[in-house]
This record gives structure tokens, C-alpha cells and sequence, in this order.
């Protein structure tokens, strides 16, 4: 465990303040969260970049809850390492945060609700703001406490006023002019007391920033991996309610439906899963959303997915284990079981989103990658992300790219050719990435229509009887049918029917086979989870399980070399490289940045395709740097073991497992350590 | 995209929907009497075999979607009931028979069947109860009688049986049916009317392992299961419940039918716009909403 280092301190002028971080602490329910987001919209409007962060109690009713809000002039990663500002809005409030608090830090806090100051106090300042007082006897207006804070707050900051009025204006607007002009009241009243009691309150102004950034939307982690699923043509998601992915599912099931398709809560997670492999055998893009107490039940399906070939979209939002562990705290502990779970040797893409942002884009890869490689995909995010609201730029929606899934086409079968003869690739955008310089959006073939003319039962068996059907090619058709161990063919049914002209699991090249859907015709077939040969017929010998086994892995050896680009960031030329995943990348990122204000040049990484292991991304930087810095949120380094089945040599390893997010002042300790080395 | 074909009558026969692999079952075995109904009662529909799909589990009737030429699903041990319901959302348009067994069905897919009954999943549902585990050579199922002794219950079971029937009526199944192997023309009415029926279907049907399971034998059945008396009223609910209950006969017919209940189908697409909107017009109006 490594300790944890003081921020750098620099001078906090009037000019070169950029940030603050702020945090309320609270009882769960009395205002902690509607007072956080508040503040989080009236900075955004005021042009600055927010990060927050949340910690809800596991249960319902009551505990402590604290909402973070970090607002910048400049670009965030993390939500931070030090609070510049407490407002605790009670004693447990104080308790519980204040160790946090920087060196300079200020605290505010609810009159009368904190009276017990018991951490020494040193350089930090004491401010009682009477926020019930005002709300409940001045503004007889109890429940405006929040926006009072807020008032306060953005005195203190020195945010425009205007903007914020507009913002009141809109949110109150439809519940009548007397509530929006009670909260304008209150807001007014705040920002007020704070200039009559904080003289010297320009000492905690950010500097509004320079260029206004256009097009922004605040969003949270799950909602933003929700709007990628729509995005990437989902269609169909099928879930169980679980902390923290629950969300996915509630949004989905509001927004589905405007596009044709279907949101259904299972009774539990089997279901669900069996659900998405139903629908995606119709055709369908199909999803579920859980966490990792559900994609442990969820194992046995995947198996039969991957064995199957069945594409399907598994968004794991991790969250401290094991077992029932600790269902609101972060952790990184589900990359081995997404990787390796299952019995036998089951295909499967693990993906990890870096940030907010790029939840929308890995979500559509998730499906594109799915569909092309008819295998299941796990979305690996994370509490962090998930309960994470920011300030990003509105995704691109030109840059979408789409890539439909391998069909059958019933022509194939009436034209004599079997799978072998089919250019796997034909009707395949191989480029899978959904971020990218190409633009087109590609064809979307979701649809599972019937009715489609080819192959009906005259036309097979006028083949039958034609030159295909000779005696001689009957003979080598006999023994292709009656191949290996396994369901016996009965050879005059199959005669009369001039052979399955149709291969499910035809061998070809990149692994991947055409697939049919119910409804075209020549393109029946019973999937199954048995091994089987290419005609999806149950077979148990050698020759029969090694060729499948091997077009399986065929197909993730092509789904590689289409990994969505890795997060990369820093000086390439470093010698001292952070390798990392998931959300954990945005500290490597903020790590960097101070390790370069000190003068330590340093390189990051962070691959976005966990699984297959996207070498040809990191070879060089494995190989290159004097030392590899691996910092994750779980106990055993499961990255970095991942990284040791293929790669010799050793890494040095951060480890947090105590359920809170890795700060960037650990990474930086390491960073400083092998710096010293050299 | 559809061409228009000449407009042609396809006679179908009973031939069209065997597919050309051999049944995997032992000689004797009650699931041929189901075999030869299902393709009598889908030779009487003449629907195309593309647009059938049979499901199943796992189990010796579970293998049934092999030997039909439709499209097939055979899944994992209990959980054909929510692979079928991921198909009817899916595409709501084929024809789905869902098969398994009594070990599959009740045992660990108990669960499953209860949602499948309450949502009134629009299939139809045939389970070969030969009160066994026979494709892992004979253990006790959860419709063996106390006291079956098998090579896990030497000392004879212990569970009392699980009744199919009246579990299918109180989780809400409209059309509950028993049949017997024995009887295939009556079991091919049951499967047929099953598959028109606009709801969950579900036919517990009779179906004796000869190779393991030595007391509930065809002549068992013969001897113990006889017809629904003549003035059976299968509208009423409660009269239903009271011949499903009875083990001394065991009623075989349609003890119980209600075409009234929407389906779940019908209550899902309901929920969906009647004016579609793309994902990226969706999107556009999330964005504004979040900026």
C-alpha cells in the first residue's frame, strides 16, 4: 500500500487558481445530492468544466451520503485528491470528510448542525453559514436550503450571476412563476450573505474560462453508455435491477421504445441473458446490464453464447466484491472473471471505457465488435464511471459507425454454394472501431423480417435431382454428413433433400460464418451449445471439436487487430511508463500532469480492449520503458497478471482495494520512486 | 425485402418437417409418440418450417428440435422458457413450440416456468414428463412419486411431487393441457390447438422412459390416466384447478383455456411508438435535454 503523498503545493493567486474541488457531506436524502447537482449545472452554465463524484449509503434509508464537485477553467480526469471546500450539512458531514480537507482548506458548514470540532484545525478555516436559518425564518422557504447553498457557494466562486438566473428560469419554469421567483429569492439571499460576510472571498474565485467550449452536455457514466447502446443500433435490452447498473437499464427502458425496440426486467439475471441469446438468434442487437454479483450467474449463458456463436452485449458496471462486497463502492475486480469465466474455453471481447465520454463510444463498438464476431462482449465500467457526471462535448453523431452482422443470403444456397465458397468478408465493414476518421455510417441491417424467397422445399429438390444430386457426388455428400461422432444422419431422408446446403458454422478464413435468422428460408438449423460440425449437428469427435475450436479462436486473432485505439497520453519518449485500464486511466492522466510540472517526463497508457490482449499496441512500450507503472483498483494486480501470460517482465504495481478510487498523488508517488532511481 | 411469388398452395406432409437426423432416443422410448404428434399437429397448421422455431433445454427430450427441419434452439438445462421469450420479443412472428422434460421444466427451470406462465408468453409448451432424469441415466425428478427409488435416492425420494398442472394455472398459463404418448392423435389436437392458442400453452405429457424408470410405465399410464369426463367446463377455473389436482385418475385433455388474456407480446409491442423515431433523433432530443 503506498502512501499517500501531499499535492505539490503551488501559490493560489487570483490569477492562477483553476480549479476547486468541492464536497457536501450529509444524510442521505436531506439535500447532499440535489445541492451537488445544482452546483454542478450552475458552473457548467457558467462556462466552467465539472467532474463529480458520489458515495451513497448501501441502504435505503438513511446513512451518510457526500456529493464531490471539481469545476475547472481547464480539462478534468479525476475528481481529486484534496477538497478545497467542505460544506458539511452535518456532524457526520464533518466526521467523516474533513480529514480531507487541504492543508488551506475551507470549511462551511450548517449552523448549529456541526458542534463538534474534534480533528485539529491548523491552517484550515471555520465558516458557519446559517442555511436553515435563512431558508426556513427569513425565506420561510424550507426545502430552498439547497439553493441558498448554492447562492453562497457561487458568491464565493464569483460566478456571473445572469447565467444562473436563466438556469433557475428553466428548471422552475413549469411549476409556475411564484416557484421560480421563491428560488430566485433564495439563491439571491446566498450570494448576498457571502459578500457581506467574505471580504476576501476573490481569493477563492476560478478563473472563468478563456474560450467557452461549445456544444457541451453534462452526463453521467451510465447514461452515457446508455446513449452510446442506442447509438450503436441496440434494440433490445433485457436486465435485472442491480447497484450500480440499474440505471442503464431504467434509461434504456424509457428511450427503447421510441425506436421500435424493446426494454424487459427479467426475474433475474439467467433470464436476462437467455433472453438477449433469444432475441439475438432472431437477429436482434441485444443487451443486458449488470454487475459482478450478476455476471457470475450470468457464466453458463456466456458459455453457451461464445459456444453458440451467438453475438451479446454484457455491460458489467464493477463494483467492490467479492460476493455481495460493498454494492455502492469502486473497485476493479471483475477483469479476471470477464476474462476467464467459464467453463471450457469460452470466445469472448472484453472491452473498458476510460472515462465518461468514452462510455458512448465503447458501447458502440461493444455491439459492432458482437455482431462481426458473433461472440459475446463484456463492457467492463465501473462505479466511478457510472455515478460520474461531467461536462463533455456532445458526441459526434456523423462519427457513428455501424457494423451489421455476417447474414446468410438464401441466393447462396439456390446458386449450389455451401459456406465453404462464401467470401466471408463481402458484406462486412471490417473496420469495426466506432471512432475514427471515416465518417460513413454504415448499412444497418438489424432487422429480423421474414419472407425472404429462395430455397423452398421444390427448389432443393429439383438440386436434388439434378447433376448435385448424382449418385457419385451422393456418395462424398454421405460421408461429409455422416462425419465424426455424433447425431446420425439418416441418408435417404437426406438424399431426397439433396443435403443441408446450408452451414452454419462454415470454416472460413477470419473464423467468422454467415449466419442465418428464422424466417429465411435454407437457413434452418438447431444452435446449441453441444459442439457440433459445420451444419450445427452435434458431434463429439477429435477432428470435429479441434477444427471448431480453432475457428473460434480464429475469430477473436481478427477481432484484435480491430481494438479501438488505446487512451494515450504524455511524452511517448519517456522512460517511465503508467499502463492502466478502466477508469483508473483519467488519474494516470492527472498523475502525468503533475509528474510533468515537477519536471518527470511520463507516458501513459491504457488500452481499451482488455481482452483478447491487444499486443500489437503495447509491445513497444512494454518493451521500451525503463519502468512500467501498473496501478489498479484491486488486490491482486489482475491487469498486470494478465499482462504476465504474455509479456516477461516485471511491473511495478499500485494496488487500492479498500472500495475508494486510486488518487493521482499515489500514482505520482511512484512516478517520483522510479524517477529517483535513475 | 419480399419479390412477389406466384401465389401456390404448398401441400404440405408430415415428411416436410423431419429433418434428416435420426432420433437419439432408445427404443421404446415415449418421446417418438410425441415426435410423431408434433409433426402431425405442424403438418395440420402447414405453416413453412422456416418459420418455426422448436426450443429446448437440456435433457433427452430437449434434443427433439434436432429431428424437425424448422429453426431450432437448444439451450442450456431450464432456461428454454427465457431463450423463448428473448425470440417472441425478438421476432413475435414465428411459430415457437418450446420442448423438455420433467427434470429441466420443474427442476431447475421451475423458476423460469412461473414468469413464462404470468407474462402469458404467446407459445406453446410441451413437456415429455417420464418422471426420471433419463439422459444422466436415472435419478429422481421433481414429478417422481415419494418413495421412487433411484441411484440418488436409494432410500426412496422424499419431495413430494410438484404437480405441473396446477402450477401452470395458478402462475396464470390459459391453456393448460395433459396428454399421454400413448394417445399421439389426441396429444397432436392438444399440440395443435396449443400452438393457436394466443397465449402460454402448456401440455404435460405423459411420456414413460423404459430404459430407467421401471414404475411409471406406458401400462402405468394406460391403467391410471383416463379422459376428462365429458362434462368437464374448461372455462371454469376452479373446476380446472380440482381435476389437476386429481392423481387418482390423472384427467388427460385440455383441462383449462382462456383465450381472453392479452399476451405478453401483445402488452410489449404495445408500449412500443407508434411513430418511430431514429436513434440519432432520440439522441439529438437526450442531448438538449442534458445541456
Amino acid at each position: 500500500m503506498v502512501a499517500i503523498a501531499e499535492r505539490p503545493t503551488e501559490e493560489q493567486t487570483l490569477e492562477s487558481r483553476h480549479s476547486i474541488i468541492i464536497r457536501f457531506g450529509g444524510e442521505s436524502g436531506e439535500g447532499v445530492k440535489s445541492t451537488g447537482e445544482l452546483l454542478t449545472q450552475v458552473a457548467a452554465r457558467a462556462g466552467f468544466e465539472v467532474l463529480t463524484f458520489q458515495t451513497y449509503p448501501a441502504e435505503i434509508k438513511g446513512g451518510h451520503s457526500i456529493y464531490q464537485v471539481r469545476l475547472s477553467s481547464e480539462q478534468l480526469y479525476t475528481e481529486g485528491d484534496r477538497l478545497d471546500v467542505l460544506l458539511a450539512f452535518n456532524q457526520e458531514g464533518y466526521d467523516k470528510s474533513y480529514e480531507e480537507l487541504s492543508a488551506d482548506g475551507l470549511l462551511l458548514f450548517d449552523e448549529g448542525n456541526v458542534t463538534d470540532f474534534h480533528y485539529p484545525q491548523q491552517g484550515k478555516r471555520h465558516v458557519a453559514l446559517p442555511l436553515t436559518r435563512l431558508a426556513k425564518e427569513e425565506l420561510k422557504f424550507e426545502l430552498g436550503k439547497n439553493v441558498v447553498g448554492v447562492g453562497m457557494l457561487s458568491g464565493l466562486f464569483g460566478f456571473d450571476v445572469e447565467p444562473i438566473n436563466r438556469l433557475i428560469t428553466e428548471k422552475f419554469t413549469r411549476k409556475g412563476e411564484d416557484v421560480v421567483a421563491k428560488n430566485k429569492k433564495a439563491f439571491e439571499v446566498g450570494y448576498r450573505y457571502i459578500e457581506e460576510i467574505f471580504p476576501d472571498r476573490v481569493n477563492y474565485h476560478i478563473q472563468t474560462p478563456t474560450t467557452q467550449r461549445a456544444d457541451t452536455i453534462i452526463v453521467g457514466g451510465n447514461q452515457n453508455l446508455s446513449m452510446g447502446a442506442l447509438a450503436g443500433r441496440c434494440t433490445h435490452i433485457f436486465g435485472y435491477p442491480i447497484t450500480p447498473a440499474s440505471d442503464i437499464l431504467e434509461f434504456l427502458a424509457a428511450e427503447l421504445p421510441k425506436v421500435g425496440g424493446v426494454a424487459i426486467q427479467a426475474e433475474d439475471e439467467i433470464a436476462s441473458m437467455g433472453m438477449v441469446l433469444g432475441a439475438s438468434y432472431t437477429g436482434r442487437r441485444a443487451m443486458t446490464c449488470t454487475s459482478g454479483p450478476g455476471l457470475s450467474l450470468m457464466v453458463e449463458m456466456l458459455g453457451l453464447s461464445g459456444m453458440a456463436e451467438l453475438p451479446a452485449v454484457i455491460v458489467n458496471v464493477q463494483r467492490a466484491g467479492p460476493s455481495t462486497g460493498m454494492p455502492t463502492k469502486h473497485e476493479q475486480g471483475d477483469l479476471n472473471m470477464a476474462v476467464y469465466a467459464g467453463h471450457g474455453e469460452v470466445p469472448r471481447i472484453v472491452l473498458a471505457p476510460v472515462s465518461v465520454d468514452d462510455c458512448f463510444w465503447r458501447a458502440i463498438d461493444a455491439f459492432n465488435l458482437a455482431e462481426a464476431y458473433q461472440v459475446p462482449v463484456i463492457l467492463l465500467s465501473d462505479t466511478v464511471l457510472a455515478v460520474r457526471t461531467e461536462s463533455i462535448t456532445r458526441p459526434d453523431l456523423s462519427k457513428i459507425k455501424i457494423v451489421p452482422r455476417l447474414t446468410f443470403d438464401p441466393q447462396d444456397s439456390l446458386n449450389g454454394k455451401n459456406g465453404e465458397t462464401i467470401n466471408p468478408n463481402q458484406n462486412a465493414n471490417t473496420d469495426v472501431s466506432a471512432t475514427g476518421n471515416a465518417s460513413e455510417s454504415g448499412s444497418i441491417d438489424n432487422s429480423a423480417t421474414g419472407g425472404t424467397p429462395g430455397a423452398t422445399p421444390e427448389v432443393i429438390a429439383n438440386i436434388a435431382g439434378s447433376e448435385l444430386g448424382q449418385a457419385a457426388n451422393m456418395q462424398n455428400d454421405a460421408k461429409k454428413v455422416n462425419d465424426g461422432e455424433g447425431d446420425e444422419v439418416d441418408l435417404e431422408i437426406a438424399a431426397r433433400r439433396g443435403y443441408e446446403l446450408y452451414q452454419r458454422y462454415a470454416i472460413t478464413e477470419n473464423g467468422v460464418s454467415p449466419m442465418s435468422i428464422p424466417g429465411q428460408a435454407g437457413g434452418q438449423y438447431t444452435s446449441t451449445g453441444l459442439e457440433h460440425n459445420e451444419f450445427s449437428r452435434p458431434r463429439y469427435d477429435v477432428a470435429s471439436h479441434t477444427k471448431m475450436t480453432d475457428k473460434r479462436a480464429r475469430k477473436l486473432a481478427a477481432a484484435v487487430k480491430e481494438a479501438p485505439a488505446p487512451y494515450r497520453v504524455g511524452d511517448p519518449t519517456a522512460e517511465i511508463g503508467v499502463l492502466t485500464w478502466g477508469s483508473t486511466a483519467g488519474v494516470a492522466h492527472e498523475a502525468m500532469d503533475m509528474a510533468a510540472k515537477l519536471g518527470i517526463k511520463v507516458d501513459v497508457i491504457a488500452p481499451r480492449m482488455i481482452w483478447p490482449i491487444p499486443t500489437a499496441q503495447l509491445d513497444d512500450f512494454i518493451a521500451s520503458k525503463r519502468v512500467v507503472i501498473i496501478p489498479e483498483c484491486n488486490y491482486a494486480g489482475q491487469f498486470a497478471n494478465l499482462l504476465n501470460t504474455h509479456y516477461r517482465r516485471d511491473f511495478v504495481r499500485i494496488n487500492v482495494y479498500g472500495g475508494a478510487p486510486i488518487r493521482s498523488s499515489e500514482i505520482l508517488a511512484e512516478i517520483q520512486k522510479a524517477n529517483d532511481q535513475h | 425485402m419480399e419479390t412477389i411469388q406466384q401465389v401456390k398452395i404448398v401441400e404440405r406432409t408430415t415428411e416436410d418437417y423431419k429433418s434428416d437426423t435420426k432420433p437419439t432416443w432408445c427404443p421404446g422410448c415415449g418421446d417418438f409418440g410425441v415426435l410423431n404428434a408434433v409433426y402431425s399437429s405442424l403438418q395440420m397448421k402447414g405453416k413453412d418450417p422456416k418459420d418455426i422455431v422448436a426450443v429446448s433445454g437440456i435433457g433427452c427430450s430437449s434434443r427433439l428440435p434436432f429431428f424437425m427441419s424448422s429453426y431450432g434452439f437448444h439451450s442450456v438445462h431450464g432456461r428454454a422458457m427465457p431463450v423463448s421469450t428473448g425470440i417472441k420479443v425478438g421476432n413475435p412472428n414465428l411459430e415457437l413450440v418450446a420442448f423438455g422434460g420433467d427434470g429441466d421444466g420443474f427442476a431447475i427451470g421451475a423458476g423460469h416456468f412461473v414468469h413464462a406462465a404470468r407474462r402469458n408468453l404467446n407459445i406453446c409448451y410441451v413437456i415429455m414428463d417420464n418422471n426420471i432424469y433419463g439422459l444422466t441415466k436415472g435419478q429422481a425428478s421433481p414429478t417422481s412419486d415419494v418413495g421412487f427409488v433411484t441411484k440418488t435416492t436409494p432410500r426412496g425420494s422424499q419431495d413430494v411431487p410438484l404437480n405441473p398442472l396446477m402450477l401452470a394455472l395458478s402462475m396464470g398459463a390459459t391453456y393448460v393441457a395433459r396428454a399421454f404418448s400413448g394417445k399421439p392423435k389426441e396429444l397432436a389436437d392438444m399440440i395443435l390447438k396449443g400452438m393457436e392458442h394466443p397465449g402460454f400453452a402448456v401440455i404435460d405429457v405423459f411420456s414413460p422412459c423404459p430404459t430407467f424408470n421401471k414404475v411409471n410405465t406406458f401400462k402405468y399410464y394406460r391403467d391410471e390416466a383416463i379422459d376428462l369426463p365429458s362434462d368437464h367446463d374448461n372455462s371454469n377455473y376452479f373446476q380446472a384447478l380440482e381435476r389437476a389436482a386429481n392423481h387418482d385418475p390423472y384427467y388427460l385433455g385440455v383441462i383449462y383455456e382462456n383465450k381472453d388474456k392479452p399476451s405478453f407480446e401483445d402488452h410489449v409491442f404495445a408500449k412500443v411508438a407508434t411513430e418511430l423515431q431514429t436513434p440519432e433523433q432520440v439522441l439529438t432530443d437526450l442531448f438538449k435535454k442534458f445541456s
